[in-house]
């Protein structure tokens, strides 16, 4: 009796979870354009939805935006933790509270302050003020999840790796980097994710002609919803879907002592 | 003696400025076992950190083989360390962790896999090649962060308190293997400890080191016998250190008391410290001792008991292996050659004196 209990419990949580989703997903194959009846199940919007230069543009962009702004956000975000690891305690304890506040900060806070303050500079608004605002966003995350990597770093593997012969430059590339390495992978996928669905900071910093998936479909909304958006939104649902997966395995598989509290901010 | 081959000259370092290291000069001879003792905060594993190369001193210089190493990075000094915690590769085997100088090295593939199986018979730890470092208990990592370091033939090793994470069993063991290990590479070792026993065990030398100076360098025997200062005496083992008087050579006044002691050149009633180590006071019936007194604690300590004695003011510690119950009344007793007479400090900064070699 109490176990069924808990088991209808948990599954109206995710029920009331994933309704959307799955309203969205399933409407997705409808074959019929109106959202209240069931007209049968088809393909037709996904292949509309490819056939669509202008998603197929956004997409790309988004992709490009969010790989690059990864890869950037994860070089400058791990040699920033290699420094603050140098610092001394009181100074790195500042750091990392000025590192975490952009995240607590709200998006649109964020992307009106990087659009007044690329207006400032003088930058024409385009692709290259999203990756800009994309690598700013991006840099907590990575040192957040680098971070307790960092620390748990025995500090005598470092000059082991001197003491053996190895150049400092070697020294870190064999010897600490890999330990840091499931830290970096996870702060890299979790800055694509955070890019991926970025849609307010992105709205206040691209500029005329330059979509990423969730402004175009925001701008495709308004002008009446069309189903492929339903076929966009469930690709989009289900990669970042398969990304937090990873995210979540990837450290795991390294070090099961790795904490999960990273993954379980989502 | 051989040949003389590191030489610390005037080494002074400061941390925030604290001085942690203060005009330390220090000789280590060829194929020698030399240990730093001392407690914690006593400078010996910055005085080690110094010779990896870890850290520069403020001032003075370092002395290889003739030339002067100061500023020479750790990568280029002809010395290995094995570090307190391992620091083994935990991403790379057994054998990754020990080819790893070798391959920086460029040494052929053969060289290598001959020399990975000769360091893993010389730690008895053969076939362990493919196992990763979290599979090992914490002995045999030990014994692999040495067998990565011995590979690159260094002339020193470096030991900073390998043993410390040890528990005592396996201490004692990894004590005898150390020793072995030395003799079959004939290489010079510096260790690093504050565990007294250890050093008594395995060094030729012990440099016993207090606040930034050293106390004491001799051999275990003269370090443990003959103490030149309460320091070292209280550090090595357990001692009863009394204040006294040197009435003259060959005789001094103990609580009141005259002691015969061997001496010398101390002056006439000129106020020293005594210590006597508590296996060589004798407990005898009253008549027969030099003090006479009652015995107040008894502990049974395995070997021996430990009993405190009190007689003529003072707390007497003494080991022995016949029972003397607790309130007997017992005569103390002392060999001349057991009393070791030690100048009294001059004042309390000169505590802590320097000593040149």
């Amino acid at each position: 009796m109490k176990n069924t209990a808990k088991k209808i419990y948990i599954a109206l949580i995710f029920l009331f979870l994933y309704a959307p989703i799955a309203t969205l997903m399933v409407l997705s194959f409808n074959a019929s354009k109106t959202r209240a009846k069931w007209g049968g199940f088809t393909f037709k919007w996904y292949t509309q939805l490819i056939q669509n230069d202008d998603i197929l543009k956004a997409l790309g962009n988004t992709l490009l935006i969010a790989l690059l702004s990864s890869v950037i956000a994860t070089v400058i975000g791990t040699v920033a933790c290699i420094a603050m690891n140098h610092m001394k305690k009181r100074t790195r304890t500042v750091m990392m509270g000025i590192t975490n506040i952009p995240m607590l900060n709200a998006d649109i806070v964020t992307g009106i302050s990087l659009m007044l303050l690329f207006i400032s500079f003088g930058l024409r608004f385009g692709f290259g003020t999203i990756l800009l605002a994309h690598i700013t966003f991006n840099i907590p995350y990575v040192i957040l999840s680098v971070m307790p990597r960092m620390k748990q770093l025995n500090p005598s593997i470092y000059e082991a790796a001197l003491d053996l012969g190895a150049s400092p430059f070697n020294a870190f590339r064999r010897v600490v980097f890999p330990d840091l390495l499931p830290g970096i992978l996870s702060g890299f996928l979790m800055a694509f994710t955070m890019s991926l669905d970025d849609f307010i900071i992105t709205h206040f910093t691209k500029g005329a002609g330059v979509d990423t998936l969730s402004t175009k479909i925001y701008t495709e909304v308004r002008k009446g919803i069309k189903p492929e958006m339903y076929a966009l939104s469930t690709i989009i649902f289900l990669s970042v879907l398969v990304l937090l997966l990873l995210v979540n395995a990837a450290p795991d598989k390294q070090d099961p002592r790795a904490d999960k509290k990273q993954a379980s901010r989502f | 003696m051989s040949k003389e081959l590191i030489h610390l000259n005037n080494i002074s370092k400061s941390f925030d400025g604290q001085m942690v290291l203060d005009e330390l000069n220090l000789t280590i001879h060829e194929n020698e076992f030399v240990t730093l003792l001392g407690p914690s905060g006593c400078g010996k594993t910055t005085t080690l950190r110094i010779l990896g190369g870890f850290a520069t001193p403020d001032t003075g210089s370092v002395i290889f083989d003739g030339r002067d190493i100061t500023n020479l990075p750790p990568n280029l000094r002809p010395l290995n360390t094995v570090f307190q915690k391992y620091a083994l590769f935990t991403h790379m085997n057994i054998a990754e962790n020990i080819a790893f100088g070798l391959k920086i090295r460029k040494k052929s593939k053969d060289y290598i896999a001959d020399k990975i199986r000769y360091a893993l018979k010389l730690v008895n730890l053969e076939g362990y090649e493919n196992r990763m470092p979290d599979s090992l208990s914490g002995g045999q990592q030990q014994r692999i962060a040495i067998a990565r370091a011995i590979v690159n033939e260094p002339r020193v090793l470096l030991l900073d308190e390998p043993l410390g994470a040890l528990d005592l069993k396996l201490r004692q063991e990894m004590q005898y293997e150390l020793i072995r290990m030395k003799n079959e590479l004939g290489i010079t070792f510096v260790y690093v400890t504050h565990d007294q026993e250890e050093a008594l065990t395995m060094s030729d030398t012990i440099v016993v080191m207090n606040q930034g100076y050293i106390q004491q360098i001799g051999s275990p025997e003269s370090i443990y016998n003959e103490p030149e200062n309460a320091f070292v005496a209280d550090f090595i083992g357990d001692s009863n250190i009394i204040p006294a008087t040197m009435i003259e050579d060959k005789l001094v006044s103990i609580l009141g008391t005259r002691f015969a002691c061997v001496d010398t050149g101390f002056g006439h009633n000129k106020p020293v410290d005594v210590v006597i180590r508590p296996e060589d006071v004798e407990l005898v019936a009253p008549a027969q001792g030099t003090l006479t007194g009652e015995v107040t604690h008894l502990i049974f300590k395995g070997v021996h008991y430990e009993m405190e004695v009190m007689a003529g003011g003072f707390e007497w510690l003494v080991h022995s292996t016949v029972l003397h119950p607790v309130g007997e009344k017992v005569g103390v007793r002392v060999d001349p050659y057991n009393i070791q007479i030690m100048n009294k400090p001059e004042s309390e900064d000169e505590e802590a004196v320097a000593i040149d070699i």
